[in-house]
């Protein structure tokens, strides 16, 4: 059947108001400290503002306490044609989160007919991470990056946020996830204002690389099985997915460098 | 105490058809057609704001005739419908035949249920991978569906547009000579339309995923130059 509400119990625009209309609460789950060391965990992201948008990143492991349970999932997403969410934390609501997220955005467009703000967007994000709050104290905590070109400023931005929905916006640079001391770390030491996109990618993929080298959670790129971090630019292009053959060069490179002692 | 008179069924019905009807002629039409590359859906339309074709879903687009609020309530419906679907099972599961027949039950229900029977008409149309998958379902006021070759016609004035859009219309053309077909149907041999009073939008078969997109401004020109 297809839903039709009065004017009075409309949800309007918002998709998962509607998931809620059709489909009743779900209740939240709670688990046990036993529990939590069986579920999936993704770790380090990051994000680097440069002068067309901003670069993304994430590593490619997801540990189930210290077993590695998966080598290629991907953390990095896009979230609409100019925006992108990276996620930390328990796996399986991450991924579902940022499906329910990317739904979002998009029903509110085909709704409405425009598309929400980039600060709407990040808001809209915020809340979903809030509703996810009692969940996340058991044990299943999901922190998500959020960063998009705003095409109002022509700017690059990038929002943080913690596990109670708190949303903070960041001027240059964020990390999430296990390996995001280290990550952010490295990205601070090597940030300027006048990065070129490639400068941006290679001190992302060393940023990645030396979360990987510190936190066992954090994969770093694996040239045995061609696994490389998942790297993105969100520029007045969009978003955009770097290919593995460039990734699988600058990673030679880097390691080329790290061999060679001059750092 | 009050009899009401006694109404037979045929002619209850009839009055129906004829004030659903009387409603959408009111309104300015709309074709939708294949071309090369996919689906063209042109829309007689002053309004730059008040649409009358749209996205539902990945590869499938939305087009209404005749009252407005009742053709943008189904619309919406629609994309509920299908962005529900997609999200319960997966994107490749929403289709225009589920969505077309989905509509058809609503707008029969409300055509002999209701005080008022809604005074539209609607295009459901899919672009497949090939073009002889495409789709276009045509849902009348009372319900009935057609399935539709080529190209179909909606909204009051019907019949001779057609008529032009078939001697107008050729397969395989590109989206100009589509456009030109359309546009010419539409105006008739005695009108010229401008951009302005046109609302434009294509299904493109070699998209990624999103197929629908607006064709507007200098695209719009340079396409009908």
């Amino acid at each position: 059947m297809l839903p039709h509400f009065s004017t009075a119990t409309d949800p309007g625009p918002d998709f998962a108001a509607l998931l809620r209309r059709v489909n009743g609460e779900v209740p939240a789950v709670v688990l046990s400290a036993d529990d939590r060391v069986l579920i999936a965990h993704g770790t380090t992201c990051v994000a680097v503002r440069y002068a067309d948008g901003v670069v993304m990143a994430g590593d490619r492991r997801a540990t189930s306490g210290n077993w590695i349970s998966h080598r290629t999932i991907e953390k990095v997403f896009p979230a609409d044609r100019h925006s992108g969410v990276a996620i930390a934390g328990a796996a399986g609501p991450a991924i579902e989160m940022v499906r329910l997220f990317q739904l979002q955005l998009e029903h509110y467009e085909k709704v409405e007919g425009s598309q929400l703000s980039l600060e709407g967007k990040a808001n809209q994000l915020s809340q979903m991470v809030r509703n996810h709050l009692p969940a996340a104290l058991s044990g299943m905590a999901v922190v998500p990056l959020f960063a998009g070109f705003d095409r109002t400023r022509s700017v690059g931005r990038l929002f943080q946020y913690d596990i109670t929905g708190g949303r903070y916006e960041e001027l240059d640079f964020a990390a999430t996830g296990s390996g995001s001391i280290h990550a952010s770390t490295v990205v601070k030491l090597g940030f300027r204002a006048d990065l070129s996109r490639d400068d941006t990618v290679d001190l992302v993929l060393r940023s990645l690389w030396e979360a990987a080298d510190e936190d066992s959670a954090t994969g770093g790129p694996d040239l045995i099985r061609r696994i490389f971090p998942v790297v993105a630019t969100i520029t007045a292009h969009g978003f955009e997915r770097l290919g593995d053959d460039e990734l699988e060069t600058r990673a030679r490179a880097l390691i080329e460098r790290l061999d060679g002692g001059s750092s | 105490m009050s009899m009401p008179f006694y109404v037979a069924p045929e002619q209850m019905m009839k009055d129906r058809a004829d004030y659903a009807r009387k409603g959408i002629a009111r309104g300015r039409a709309l074709v939708a057609c294949a071309y090369d590359q996919g689906i063209l859906l042109c829309a007689e339309n002053p309004s730059r704001m008040l649409r009358k074709v749209s996205e539902i879903y990945d590869r499938i687009a939305f087009a209404g005739v005749g009252k407005y609020n009742e053709f943008d309530q189904l619309r919406i419906a629609g994309v509920r419908h299908a962005d529900l679907k997609g999200f319960s099972f997966s994107r490749e599961d929403v289709d225009a035949r589920s969505l077309a027949n989905q509509y058809a039950q609503m707008l029969g229900q409300v055509f002999t249920h209701e005080m008022k029977p809604m005074e539209v008409e609607i295009l459901v149309a899919e672009v497949a991978a090939d073009s002889a998958d495409d789709q276009l379902f045509h849902i009348q006021y009372d319900g009935t569906l057609v399935d539709e070759a080529n190209f179909s016609v909606l909204g009051g004035d019907a019949e001779s547009i057609r008529t032009r859009l078939s001697e107008g219309w050729a397969a395989g053309s590109t989206i100009g000579e589509a456009l030109a077909a359309c546009v010419a149907a539409l105006a008739g041999p005695d009108r010229e339309l401008s951009d302005s009073e046109l609302e434009v939008a294509v299904l493109e078969r070699g998209a990624s995923r999103r197929a629908f997109r607006r064709v507007v401004d200098d695209e719009l020109s340079s396409l009908r130059s």
